[in-house]
């Protein structure tokens, strides 16, 4: 495929502020989305992953440093101030979230919600807007959408809020979607009805998808790329097939095994050993290296850089699992 | 998916029903409705003219003609004290609206963009906090000189912190919600984010902390006129009626006592009042 790169993040760093010592949250992170791709972004809690989703909109910048080069079609958005960033905001990047109940303002009705971001980014009349609302609403199965619209969010389950939530934020039919864990908050048969929706309407729009999980389960159904985040920087990122079936770091390799697969009832399930070290105390070397089971010397001193194993693959590894995963399925 | 559609528009009003079930939110909007309409038609229930003296009736007990007896002058203490409502009731709410819109509308701004006016915000707030309230009041005043004009601006400038205090923390903790962050990667204005979604769903406690501090501005106005600094004699106004009846305490107790209760019930309005509404706008689950 040669589709065009939307999105290129080059070198993005979030550092927050605490009390006399900074957080890095995100470190030199770098990755590119094409026109209607699913990149997903992986990695266990605290790793950076929605810190860097919300660094790219300009949300982080509230909090932290923001350090890099976001190029958005070609322009640095990073440097650019608030006012110029809103007709990107919501026009072209648009932005889901975790937790369909605080993510909708309780005191407005959907469709006040709705008409909202069409007003900021079309030049519909107020009669247009409205009618484009209730189509979205029926887009994303709503099931009598002309009278939800006046209802209000505490009024709709879960799943039904972030379909609400997801019409919102292709109203005005963005080029990329930033969706943070938008289905962890949801039970496990809603959540497959969302990725779809999502799937199938980015499909439909060609429209880029970056998609923030800790699912493996997910990234393997919907994603192409895949990037897996640990303590703030990526460690291996690929093709989605070639990285879960053949993962080369350890820590995608531990993140692997802990997916239960084929185990017989009431047997200890695996876990990477350890947890994930505290941003204020990163270890010199490599961040895994504590909680490797490949660790050499040189890991403790020495931090690997991401550097390509193959063609399309990067790895950031001195020692890299030489696909034993095939072996022991 | 099982959605449950709901069709009749439930929370407010069913919040409503029960919040007006409750005695005391209903005794407190029973006693402000009451208070209200003496305020605004003293002479309907007033049975003598305030200002009437009548040197041949002076400092008399309470009595079927005089209920609440007459004061040094033989003035009717009874009309003096209804008349006053319209004076403190007006006080309730002139001392404490302009403090309120401009705390809300500070405290919203200080709380969403934070940065160094936060900080600036913050020192200030210590400075005016650590005083205690009265002094302020007092010492903003003197400057300005007696009077209630000068008497509401003075609780205005000091009284516009608390509620912007309120204020901030309250926005601080709705931008933790989602729809704050969604509301900027919408690409909305900070203006609408900030006045059509996080003031709405902030504004619950200033508005609960409103009601109790308009019993305190009655009893802070009143306190101001005991000391002379508030309203003026002959004006009826319950801390001049109690500061008048100060010197006879012992031999007119009434003089002091009556508009004493008159400030302790239309406190106790207020405080059922707003206890009430936090109960019935506290956010829906």
């Amino acid at each position: 495929m040669t589709t065009q790169t939307i999105l290129d993040v080059k070198g993005l760093s979030t550092t927050f502020a605490r009390g006399n010592s900074a957080l890095k949250a995100v470190r030199d992170v770098s990755f590119s989305v094409r026109e209607g791709e699913v990149l997903g972004l992986v990695g266990e809690s605290g790793s950076g992953k929605s810190v860097t989703l919300r660094s790219l909109l300009g949300l982080s910048r509230r909090y932290g440093k923001v350090s890099g080069e976001v190029r958005w079609m070609g322009q640095d958005i990073l440097s650019l101030p608030e006012r110029k960033l809103r007709p990107i905001r919501g026009g072209e990047i648009a932005m889901i979230f975790q937790e369909p109940m605080t993510s909708l303002n309780p005191l407005l009705t959907v469709g006040v919600q709705l008409t909202e971001t069409l007003k900021a980014h079309t030049d519909l009349g107020r009669a247009a807007r409205r009618d484009r609302a209730i189509e979205m609403l029926d887009h994303v199965g709503i099931p009598d959408p002309a009278s939800r619209l006046d209802a209000y969010p505490h009024q709709f389950s879960g799943g039904m809020r972030q379909r609400v939530m997801i019409a919102i934020a292709l109203a005005a039919e963005p080029k990329l979607l930033l969706a943070d864990e938008p289905t962890t908050a949801l039970d496990v048969t809603i959540q497959a009805q969302i990725l779809d929706l999502i799937l199938s309407l980015a499909d439909e729009m060609n429209m880029g998808v970056i998609l923030v999980t800790h699912d493996l389960g997910v990234v393997a159904q919907t994603c192409e790329n895949v990037a897996v985040m640990y303590a703030g920087r990526i460690v291996e990122q690929g093709p989605v097939r070639q990285v879960l079936r053949a993962p080369r770091h350890p820590y995608t390799e531990g993140l692997m095994r802990s997916v239960p697969q084929d185990v017989p009832p009431r047997t200890q399930l695996y876990s990477v050993p350890g947890t994930p070290p505290g941003l204020d105390a990163l270890p010199t070397g490599c961040a895994f290296a504590p909680r490797c089971q490949n660790v050499k010397d040189i890991c403790r001193t020495e931090r690997p850089p991401l550097a390509a194993i193959s063609t399309a693959r990067l790895a950031a590894c001195f020692n890299p699992v030489c696909n034993s995963m095939e072996a022991s399925r | 998916m099982t959605d449950t559609a709901v069709s009749a528009p439930e929370g407010r009003e069913t919040r409503l029903r029960i919040a007006l079930r409750k005695p005391g939110f209903l005794l407190g909007i029973a006693i402000i409705g009451f208070s209200t309409i003496l305020a605004v038609f003293p002479e309907a229930f007033a049975p003598y003219d305030p200002n009437f003296i009548d040197y041949n009736a002076v400092k008399q007990p309470p009595s079927s003609a005089h209920p609440f007896g007459t004061d040094m002058l033989g003035r009717d203490s009874l009309s003096r004290v209804i008349s006053a409502y319209t004076v403190n009731m007006q006080m309730a709410f002139l001392a404490t609206v302009f403090a309120m819109l401009i705390g809300v509308v500070v405290g919203a701004l200080v709380g969403y963009y934070r940065g160094i006016a936060d900080i600036i915000f913050g020192r200030l707030v210590d400075a005016i906090i650590t005083f205690p309230f009265l002094v302020l009041v007092i010492a903003v005043v003197a400057v300005l000189g007696p009077g209630l004009t000068n008497m509401y601006i003075a609780i205005t400038l000091v009284g516009w912190v608390y509620y912007a205090r309120l204020m901030r923390a309250e926005v601080i903790a709705q931008m933790g919600n989602d729809y704050a962050a969604a509301g900027i990667v919408m690409g909305y204005s900070d203006r609408r984010i900030i006045f059509r979604h996080l003031l709405p769903n902030a504004i619950t406690p200033v508005v609960v902390y409103w009601m109790t501090d308009m019993a305190l501005a009655i009893l802070l106005g009143s306190s101001l006129g005991y000391l002379g600094l508030g309203a003026q004699p002959p004006q009826a106004e319950w801390g001049v009626l109690i500061a008048e009846g100060r010197n006879f305490i012992t031999t007119a107790w009434w003089l002091s006592l009556m508009p004493g209760i008159a400030i302790v019930l239309t406190g106790l309005g207020f405080s059922l009042i707003g206890d009430g509404l936090a109960d019935l706008l506290r956010p829906r689950g």
